[in-house]
Formats: structure tokens, sequence, C-alpha cells
């Protein structure tokens, strides 16, 4: 972990209610896909935990929902201006593990971690198909970019309005991989975990937080090896230790 | 050159900054960012003879200046706070530990204290009695006079070192309980622990916290615990570690001058990991600047007489 402050570089709407920030600075303490930066906001007391989506040696993406006081304020941030946070939080997820094949999987507001993701996987030479969940096209997202990451890209909506109906799980009879990861609302994890069969995979928590970094056990979840921290054990767990 | 330097119950410290219970862990997170031996002490979090889960989540709820939470006393209970926890902290900080205990029966309360009192480096024992009391009808221990004397009676039979009742604010007269503990034998007193409250999270028109409420620290509690800290030292003559929304340098010496000995940060430590660094860093320039060269000297100082 790491404290630090990033410069926003663009701040833009993506989808309804989407927002898509980059940011300038210190990603040394970025080890891994799936972790999360945790945003200290004006006059909120909180930080704000939010996925890294993409990230290089000169800044980071992350992609949000405005939901409530904290996304809204980042939302009115324009380029230019500063923002404090702890970078380089949770284990993130862990490529080691990943199969040949790897299905990423994710639904809503869980799409953008896929992201960075599916690139680095790609890059070690795995084949990856990505899995991608909206309500419909109001909220779809990054569609375009996973095709262009050169992965072959699955996409489900409740509405039917694009790709194919229904939940995401729908599309898991459609690759035939080895293993998966996955993040997303936790209906659609579950759902998950009964239709996905008996492939090894990762998945990705969240909870709301106190601290982000393992100091106050505000955001433990109870699993097959105990009591974990979602912000330091997590987000991301081996799918064997959850419990649903 | 001043001197930061402040004694409680015997127990010098380098200087009053002392992470509060339950917002610093076991004190190595906070280890891999800065050296915590620029602290006064630890306290640890809350140790039960049993193991706890602790409360469902969500369990952290915010509000201007402040945060709810209803941990509920997540812990890996003694045996392994002993075994793994503390050898782990005593790696990276040579100071005096400060180990707080809870419990839901006076059994409970004995049987930690008197495990703590073995422990090397731990010198003072921080005795929260504001759980409630599993064998009295669910009330805390806190919430009166004759328990918190009973909880402070049974805890100085099992051990030599200072014991520190730790006090919560959800009562009516806090100088009554304080004054109990004193006469049972108290060494010390902490105060405050979090004061009882709730929000509502009005798209489920639910309250936000799985256990509906929860305690309030940060900021916004500033005032009040400042104030029962001056009340609490006209009441008794035993030393006082004083928190309750402290957040810098300042509000370390408003504290002492309301009578404090020593001063615990809390819920600063989960928004800005270097709080308690910074401000123990801080505190010589601030005394300066307001003329104190020995901070022991201005404890009780807003008190006439
Ligand atoms: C590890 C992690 C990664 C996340 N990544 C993303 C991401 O990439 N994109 C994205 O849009 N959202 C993400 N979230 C959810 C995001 O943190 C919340 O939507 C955000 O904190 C809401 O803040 P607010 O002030 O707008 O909402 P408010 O409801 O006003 O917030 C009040 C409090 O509740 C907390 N809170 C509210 N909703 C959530 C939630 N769903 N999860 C955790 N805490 C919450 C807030 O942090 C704040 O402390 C992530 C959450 C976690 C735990
Ligand atoms: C997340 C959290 C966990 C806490 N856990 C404990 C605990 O285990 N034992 C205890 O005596 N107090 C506990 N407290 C209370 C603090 O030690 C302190 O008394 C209180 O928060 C007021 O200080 P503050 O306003 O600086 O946070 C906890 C507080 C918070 C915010
Ligand atoms: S949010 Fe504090 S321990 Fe996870």
């Amino acid at each position: 972990m790491i404290k630090t402050e990033y410069i926003i570089r663009s701040n833009e709407p993506i989808a309804d209610g989407v927002y898509r920030m980059r940011l300038e600075g210190d990603t040394g303490a970025i080890k891994a896909p799936g972790q999360f930066i945790d945003i200290s906001v004006p006059e909120l007391f909180l930080r704000r935990p939010i996925s890294v989506s993409d990230w290089d040696a000169s800044g980071l993406t992350i992609i949000y929902k405005v939901v409530g006081a904290g996304t809204d304020k980042l939302s009115a941030m324009r380029p230019g201006a500063a923002l404090p946070a702890l970078s380089g939080l949770g284990n993130g997820f862990d490529m080691d593990k990943c199969a040949r094949h790897t299905a990423v999987i994710g639904g809503g507001v869980g799409v953008p971690p896929m992201y960075g993701l599916a690139k680095r996987l790609l890059e070690r030479g795995h084949e990856v198909t990505a899995m991608l969940g909206f309500n419909g096209t109001g909220d779809m997202m990054l569609v375009q970019e996973f095709e262009a990451l050169g992965c072959r890209t699955l996409v489900s909506t409740a509405d039917g309005s694009f790709g194919v109906r229904g939940f995401v799980t729908a599309l898991l009879p459609m690759a035939d991989f080895g293993s998966f990861c996955a993040c997303g609302p936790e209906p659609m994890l579950r759902a998950l975990e009964g239709a996905v069969g008996d492939k090894p995979g990762q998945i990705s928590l969240e909870e709301r937080m106190g601290c982000g970094f393992g100091a106050c056990m505000g955001c433990t979840k109870q699993t097959k090896n105990g009591p974990k921290r979602v912000c330091k054990d997590g987000p991301v767990f081996d799918r064997e230790v959850l419990i649903w | 050159m001043v001197d930061t330097s402040v004694s409680l119950a015997g127990v010098r410290l380098d200087n009053p900054v002392i992470p509060a219970s339950g917002t610093f862990g076991f004190g190595y997170e906070f280890a891999e960012i800065y050296d915590i031996n620029c602290l006064g002490s630890i306290s640890i979090k809350g140790t039960t003879r049993e193991p706890r889960f602790g409360n469902p989540t969500p369990r952290i709820a915010e509000c201007a200046s402040g945060l709810l939470n209803s941990v509920g006393l997540q812990n890996p209970g003694i045996d392994r706070v002993i075994a793994e926890e503390l050898p782990k902290l005593r790696k990276c900080f040579k100071k005096p530990i400060i180990a707080n205990i809870s419990g839901f029966s006076l059994d409970e309360y004995v049987e930690c204290c008197e495990r703590m009192d073995k422990e090397e480096q731990v010198e003072i024992l921080e005795v929260n009695i504001s759980c409630p009391n599993v064998h009295g009808g669910g009330m805390s221990f806190g919430t009166c006079p004759e328990s918190a004397a009973e909880v402070t009676r049974a805890v100085k039979a099992v051990t030599k070192k200072p014991v520190f009742i730790k006090l919560t604010p959800n009562v009516t007269d806090i100088c009554a309980v304080a004054r109990a503990c004193e006469d049972a034998g108290a060494d010390g007193i902490s105060m405050i622990n979090t004061l009882l409250g709730m929000r509502l999270d009005l798209r489920r028109r639910k309250p936000l916290l799985a256990n509906v409420t929860g305690g309030l620290s940060g900021p916004a509690v500033f005032p009040v615990a400042l104030r029962m800290v001056y009340q609490v030292y006209e009441a008794v003559s035993i030393p006082i570690i004083g928190m309750g929304g402290v957040s810098s340098a300042e509000n370390v010496l408003e504290m002492m001058l309301a009578g404090a000995s020593a001063v615990q940060i809390g819920a600063m430590n989960l928004v800005e990991p270097y709080a308690c660094r910074d401000i123990a860093k801080q505190l010589p320039a601030v005394m300066e600047k307001y003329g104190i060269t020995d901070l022991k000297s201005i404890t009780g100082g807003a008190h006439n007489g």
C-alpha cells in the first residue's frame, strides 16, 4: 500500500451514470489485476474503494458508477484536479492459478477490473473468453475494448437489447474454459456459483469498508478458512473457500 | 527542546499518542508503512476468551465527520492473540503495549486479564466494559456503577499491572461510573468508547448496519468526549486516557488540558493511515506554539484551582 496523490487526466461518461477516469501518478504499488485504490473524496469522511481497471507505469484507469454522494462528487471533478488515494490495496487475481483457457466473467461495475485481467492473461499467452453481463444497452460498457484486446467477447443483457437475453450465466455453455475469474453483484456471483459446475475459479467480492487496508475488521466475510478481510485478504478469493 | 513524555500510573511513555483499540489491528499492518516506534504505546484490538466473528456485515456506515461501526469485537481469541499476534507486534514495536480486554461475563474478564498479566511488554490492561453482560440480563457492565466496580475488583485481584477501565459514554452519569471504578481499585480510566447511533438506507428504507445500531466515533464526537474527560477529571484522582474524535496535535493538547494524561486516536487511523505518526511528529512544534515545555504538566490545566 502507498498513500499518494493522483492527477485527474480525464473523467468522462461511458454509459448511463458510469464514468471512466484516467489518473496520472505512482502505480508502483499495483501488482495484480483486481486490486483497488481507496479514494479520498472532498468533505466525506470515509474513502471510496474503486477497482483498478487498467494501469501502466504512468497512471491508471478507474471506471465507476454514480450511486451516492461520493461517486457523484467524483463525477463532477475536472481534469487537472488532485485526487488523494491509497493505492495498491487488496490481493488481486492470481494469474498463476488461471487455466490455459480462462473465462473472465463480469457483471455491471464488476466488468472494469476484468479488463486489466484479460489484457494481462492474453499477454501471458492464455486463451481468454470474456463473458459480460449488463441490464441493457444503457449500462453496457467496454465491449469494444474487450474485442480490441483480441479475446472472444460474449455479452448478455437482462432485457435482451444486446447479445444473449438473460444473465451472464446464460453465456457459460458457449465456451469450453478450464477456469474462471469473476466480479459482479452478489446475486450474479451466487448464480454463477450454482451454474458453473466444478471448474476452479477466483471470485472478487465487495463489502462496505472502514479503512481498506486491514485495520478495522469492518469488511469481514466468513470463509471455510475462517473470517477473512475483503480489503486485505481479498477482495479476490478462491471459489472453494467461499460460503454462499 | 520540549519534553513530550507522559506517565500513566507509573508507566512512562515517550509521548502521549496511542492508537485506540480496534482501529490499529495488532499494529503490524501499520508497521508496513511506517516505524510505529514513534508512538507512545499501542492499544491492541479488543480481546475476548473465545474467537469471535463479530456482527453480520454491513458493519460500517458513514456520517458527517465520522463513522458508525458494529464490528462486534471480532478477534481471534486470547489463545491466538498471545501465541500469534503479540509476538508479531513485539517484532516491530519496542514500546509498552496496552492490552484491551473484553468479556461477556466476570469469569471471562478475569481469565483474560490473568493471561495478559503474564505477557511481557504488556504494561497496562485496558478493560473495556461496554459489552453486554450475558449473565446480568444483557445490560452492558459499563452502564451501572455497581457492575463496573464488580469487574474492576475482580480483575484487580488477578493482576499486578495497572488496570485502566474503559468507559462507555452511553450513560446518564459517567462520573458515577468512574468514581465506582476508582473506589474498586482501578489505576486509571480510558474514555470514551463509541456513542450509540444509527443510519438508514433511503433506498431500502432500512437500517444501513446489519446490526441496526452501531458506535459513532471520529471528529464528530470530539466535543462530547472532551466534555466527559473534563467532568471525570473533577470526579476522580486517577489518570485518564482521553479519546474520541482526536484528529490533530491541537486536539491532543485540548484533551490533556481537560484532564487526560495520554490520548488515544481511533477513527482517524482508518482514513489517514499516517494520522498517529503525523500527530506525534507535529506535537513538539504545536507545544512550542502554545508555550508548553513539559507536556505532562498541562494535564487538567483547564480546571480552576
Ligand atoms: C474492493 C471494491 C472495489 C470496487 N470497485 C468498484 C468499481 O470499480 N466501480 C464502481 O463503480 N464501484 C466499485 N465499488 C463500489 C464502490 O465502492 C461504491 O459504489 C462507492 O463506495 C459508493 O460511494 P458513494 O459515496 O457514491 O455511495 P454512498 O452510498 O453515499 O456511500 C456511503 C458509504 O457506503 C459505502 N458504499 C456504498 N456502496 C458500496 C458498495 N457497493 N460497496 C462498498 N461500499 C459501498 C461507501 O464507500 C461509503 O463509505 C467497489 C467496492 C469495493 C469494496
Ligand atoms: C472500527 C472500530 C473498532 C473498535 N473496536 C474497539 C475494541 O475492540 N475495543 C474497544 O475498547 N474500543 C473499540 N473501539 C472504540 C475506540 O477504541 C475508541 O474508543 C472510539 O472509537 C473513540 O475514538 P475515535 O473517535 O478517535 O475513534 C473501536 C472503534 C472503531 C471505530
Ligand atoms: S475495511 Fe478495515 S479491515 Fe477491511
